[in-house]
């Protein structure tokens, strides 16, 4: 079992990894990473939990959901009061939000998921909406105003460490005997159904993964911008995240990390060019979808792998044309 | 007593002008399985259209409507050409989101031309109200031509869709594209015409909304579009009268979740019935209960 | 195949990363401007207000520059559009403030947007200026008490207008039953309605109804046909002209023809377009001045406003020029564009000859202007009362 988890390639990436998270903090710390290159860091670390945790839904499962900023904003609302009201420690407030959006989802997830396609899509979307809708209109959450003075908690160290919780934990399990499942429901799911796998049980199960750590996406958000109100969950939040995973690749999570990097980076880089920002973030959009419309990686996974021409993790029959 | 009827008045306009843009929504969606976000945006197109016709060209009402229709019929078959149509085969979430880039470039290349405020329809209507009861209902020339327009163009297009050629194209291909194309029917010139029918549909929405409420601007689509592809899914999305029918029991309930429950819970409601009905009967209300093959 | 495609990947992700460190990168400030930063809504849902803003500061800064600028300097506007996203706004502000190294920021026109980075702004010491955020705990943290050092605005605060209108309600109109009709997805209104209810209920008045609508609404004949069922004597309506417009025409055809009212988010040419002028006859509102004011400081503002932008100017253009305003006039007396000096002298603002007052900074730096009262007659605004601060 020990030699699985410490492969050369296991320990490289760990190496990687640690490295980056110290590095960044280091250079951080040294002023040379200026706090607005921290922020797009942590914004795109932020996004990176989102698109990841959206392509176990939409990706690997096939479930087309468009309603992950209410499960975003069901975290970031259920942590900010932790924090706000119970003085409760940020793991503790993180958790919350994430089990309260995971619990959104098992109860939006079981009716919902007998739906398909573009009947999902819309249920989704308007339980995102009713969740919007209801936070607008309770007092105890600030209704419009929105909740302030939430500390400041997430820095880079809890955002980084938090998104390769979210990606080993995801990785892990599309590997597994379960992430074959819901890929199997992805590619049919009458013909998995006749293979006794219970689709419906592995549909809420990706649905659920996919909102706790929506939740934990959108904790972090909270107690990064220290201010949350329920505009900032509105359907156009689900489809940046939406678009960040078909960017990337269905059903690769490092097509999504690339998606998401690279989003955070084309938006932050737009803000200069005002009014024309979403005619150009438009434009962008409808030709990466006319010319490469699998997504920057497809369903392929870059690792180290896959430099020898090998092929990285394989996801079944949905291969891509690269 | 005279409230409950003044609502349902409410309703029924606010219902036959989400039924309008859902003819446009169905017969897309009917055809080539898309959710086409832009549709709310072509709509808000037609609308500045017919705004530009009779403020710059001077025209009158008919005249104006008729010229936004055809702007916008243009304006989508343009659109199906260039974004939906080279992904025809790809997947279906690829052309969503394709379409999600359509519906944002439309909004903000308006909005960067004309800018984000509000533009008032001149009044080229006249405005005569009916009052009933006292004066505890009343009922507008506008609200009685829209009504009376929705239900006229539901009739065309049934006819359309079901006597004509055309329509039998159209319906031929939402059935089963490959067999149609055996058949001898060309498919891409049977989806341009229903993307500039739809769209002209969207076009004549836009117009009468602007007149209706007075008010067109560049998001004017997005909320619009939302709830008319919700009354089209209520009613049975690719069913013509359904869209109709979903139209105006969404404005109904809306109307008498405000009038009566609460005016916060309006929106939320509205979704809440979506939901329902997708769960009991996914179709729709008209929709047929298709087997899934194998 | 696979490989290539790689490279192009990684091409493209170099080049946006090239191109990102590029163009944020420390640009180094040159020593005959002073830098401003603009941290708006000019794309997203309320973009209508950050480009009227917008226009309003860049009108001000044009006719400075011309003027000769200040402290013998030209000023520059660094602005970035932030999306109407409070996420975005944040990002906006940590961007101004540590790679442009602006000396102070005009701030957002929503609380909302401003609220997100009071801390970025406070921890890295460059004053806010808001035209627009009326939240009082925009200035003031709401959890100590305690005043945002770093943060001020131009405009007044929920409170005031909301109160103002409740006394002239019960004081002028003699009006005593009311019904508030608010956006209750615009926090703007929210606390419109929440002061002007509680002045109303403590002065002897009475609320038949709170009623609510959203910022996407376009047809409210359902809860005016409600709201006309309860027989009110004035109806609230604090929201922005988009939805007031239509708010006033829906209510007039339903036969509701009970005054009515609001706050400065009427202000705009666009009102009169979109209601007509007969359904408006018999409404207020409270607003920062009246652009048919004939002070000839006004008139030189919407005349200017006019030719640069072929429109007339709404609340949002005059208090985004009034903003600019207040900042140089900081700047001036601070002797020294730096953020501290800058944020010292805005403690200090007295009696900055603005085009909606002459505005005072009080000690929770809201600003300290009287309010009018307006009344439309046949499409006019007409002035009704001044209320002091």
């Amino acid at each position: 079992m020990l030699k699985i988890w410490f492969t050369k390639e296991n320990l490289t990436v760990t190496v990687l990894l640690l490295a980056v998270l110290f590095g960044v903090q280091f250079l951080a710390q040294a002023g040379i990473f200026t706090p607005f290159i921290m922020f797009v860091l942590i914004q795109s670390a932020i996004y990176i939990i989102l698109t990841v945790s959206l392509n176990l839904v939409v990706g690997f499962t096939g479930q087309f959901s468009i309603g992950h900023a209410g499960f975003m904003a069901l975290g970031a609302y259920a942590s900010a009061i932790m924090t706000l009201n119970f003085n409760a420690p940020f793991i503790v407030s993180l958790l919350v939000g994430a089990i309260v959006a995971g619990i959104g989802g098992v109860i939006i997830g079981i009716p919902t998921l007998r739906l398909k396609g573009d009947y999902l899509a819309i249920a989704t979307l308007g339980f995102a909406e009713i969740i919007r809708g209801v936070i607008t209109n309770i007092d105890y959450l600030g209704g419009a105003y929105g909740l302030m003075g939430i500390t400041q908690r997430t820095n880079w160290l809890w955002a980084f460490g938090c998104m390769l919780v979210t990606v080993m934990v995801i990785k892990n399990f599309v590997q597994s005997s379960h992430g074959r499942a819901c890929i199997s429901v992805r590619e049919n799911e009458i013909a998995a159904e006749a293979m006794g796998i219970n689709t419906t049980k592995y549909k809420v199960i990706a649905f659920t993964m996919g909102s706790f750590f929506a939740g934990i996406g959108g904790a972090l958000l909270a107690h990064y911008i220290t201010f949350i109100e329920p505009n900032a969950f509105n359907f156009l939040k689900s489809f940046d995240i939406l678009v960040m995973v078909i960017l990337g690749g269905q059903g690769s999570i490092t097509g999504s990390v690339m998606g998401a990097v690279a989003l955070t980076l084309v938006n932050a880089f737009l803000q200069s060019l005002a009014e024309l920002r979403l005619v150009i973030y438009a434009i962008i959009l409808i030709l990466v979808m006319l010319f490469r419309p699998q997504g920057l990686l497809g369903s392929y996974e870059l690792s180290f792998k896959l430099f020898q021409r090998k092929r990285g993790v394989n996801h079944g029959s949905h291969s891509a044309d690269a | 007593m005279t409230e409950f009827i003044q609502q349902l008045i409410n309703g029924i306009s606010v219902g036959s002008i989400y039924a309008l843009i859902a003819l446009g929504y169905t017969m897309v969606y009917g055809i080539i399985k898309l959710i086409n976000f832009a549709h709310g945006d072509v709509y808000m197109l037609g609308a500045f259209a017919g705004l530009y016709a009779t403020l710059v060209l001077k025209m009158s009402f008919v005249p104006a409507l008729l010229f936004s229709m055809i702007v916008c019929a243009i304006l989508g078959i343009i659109i199906e050409r260039l974004a939906y149509r080279p992904l025809r085969n790809a997947p279906k979430i690829v052309i969503l989101i394709t379409a999600i880039g359509v519906s944002f470039f439309l909004e903000y290349t308006t909005m960067y031309f004309l800018g984000p405020q509000p533009r008032a329809f001149p009044a080229i209507f006249k405005e005569v109200s009916y009052s009933f009861f006292g004066g505890k209902v009343t009922i507008s020339n506008r609200e009685i031509t829209i009504v009376v327009v929705t239900i006229v163009l539901m009739i065309l297009l049934q006819y359309i869709v079901h006597n004509t050629k055309i329509g039998k194209a159209m319906r031929a291909v939402s059935y089963d594209m490959q067999a149609a194309r055996l058949m001898g029917i060309n498919v891409d010139s049977t989806i341009s015409a229903t993307f500039a029918l739809g769209s002209a549909l969207a076009a004549a929405a836009g117009v009468l909304v602007g007149v209706y409420y007075n008010k067109v601007f560049p998001l004017m689509g997005i909320m619009f579009g939302l709830k008319a592809f919700v009354s089209a899914v209520l009613g049975g999305i690719g069913i013509i009268p359904g869209a109709m029918t979903g139209g105006l029991i969404l404005g109904i309930t809306e109307a008498l979740v405000s009038g009566y429950g609460s005016s916060l819970y309006r929106d939320p409601v509205a979704f809440v019935i979506l939901i329902l009905i997708l769960l009991v009967k996914p179709s729709g209300l008209f929709g047929k209960n298709v087997r899934e093959k194998v | 195949m696979r490989k290539s495609f790689l490279t192009v990947i990684a091409v493209v992700l170099l080049s946006f990363l090239l191109l990102f460190t590029s163009a944020c990168g420390n640009k180094s400030s040159t020593s005959d401007t002073i830098k401003i930063g603009a941290n708006l809504e000019l794309s997203g849902n309320v973009a209508t207000l950050g480009q009227s803003g917008l226009n309003g500061v860049m009108l001000a800064v044009e006719e400075i520059n011309a003027a000769g600028g200040v402290l013998g300097k030209k000023i520059e506007i660094v602005k970035y559009d932030n999306k109407s996203d409070n996420t975005e706004a944040a990002s906006v502000a940590t961007r101004l403030i540590t790679q442009d190294k602006v000396v102070a920021i005009i701030g957002s026109m929503t609380s909302g947007n401003t609220l997100s980075y009071v801390n970025i702004a406070e921890t890295n010491k460059v004053p806010v200026i808001s035209p627009s955020a009326t939240n009082p705990d925009v200035t003031v943290d709401p959890k100590t008490g305690k005043v945002r050092e770093y943060i001020f605005r131009t405009c007044f605060i929920d409170p005031f207008q909301g109160t103002a209108m409740a006394k002239f309600v019960l004081n002028e109109l003699k009006l005593k039953k009311a019904v508030v009709l608010k956006d209750n997805t615009a926090p703007y209104s929210v606390g419109l309605a929440k002061f002007f209810v509680e002045a109303f209920k403590n002065n002897g008045g009475e609320i038949l109804a709170d009623e609510n609508y959203t910022s996407n609404d376009q047809d409210f004949r359902s809860v005016l046909t409600k709201i006309k069922g309860l027989n009110p004597e004035f109806i609230y309506v604090p929201g922005y002209y988009e939805q007031v417009g239509q708010i006033v025409k829906q209510a007039r055809e339903l036969g509701i023809n009970v005054p009515m009212g609001g706050g400065d988010g009427w202000d705009s040419p666009k009102l009169v377009e979109i209601a007509g002028a007969a359904p408006l006859n018999n409404t207020f509102i409270t607003n920062h001045y009246s652009s048919l004011m004939p002070d000839p400081k006004v008139q030189d503002f919407v005349k200017k406003y006019k030719e640069k932008y072929g429109s007339e100017p709404d609340a949002m253009a005059a208090v985004g020029y009034d903003t600019v305003l207040v900042l140089v006039d900081a700047i001036k007396r601070a002797g020294e564009a730096t953020p501290e000096k800058i944020k010292e002298a805005l403690k200090t603002t007295k009696d900055v000859e603005g085009v909606t007052a002459k505005i005072s900074l009080d000690e929770n730096h809201n600003a300290v202007k009287g309010l009018v009262i307006l009344e439309y007659k046949d499409g006019k605004q007409t002035y009704k009362a001044y209320v002091n601060p």
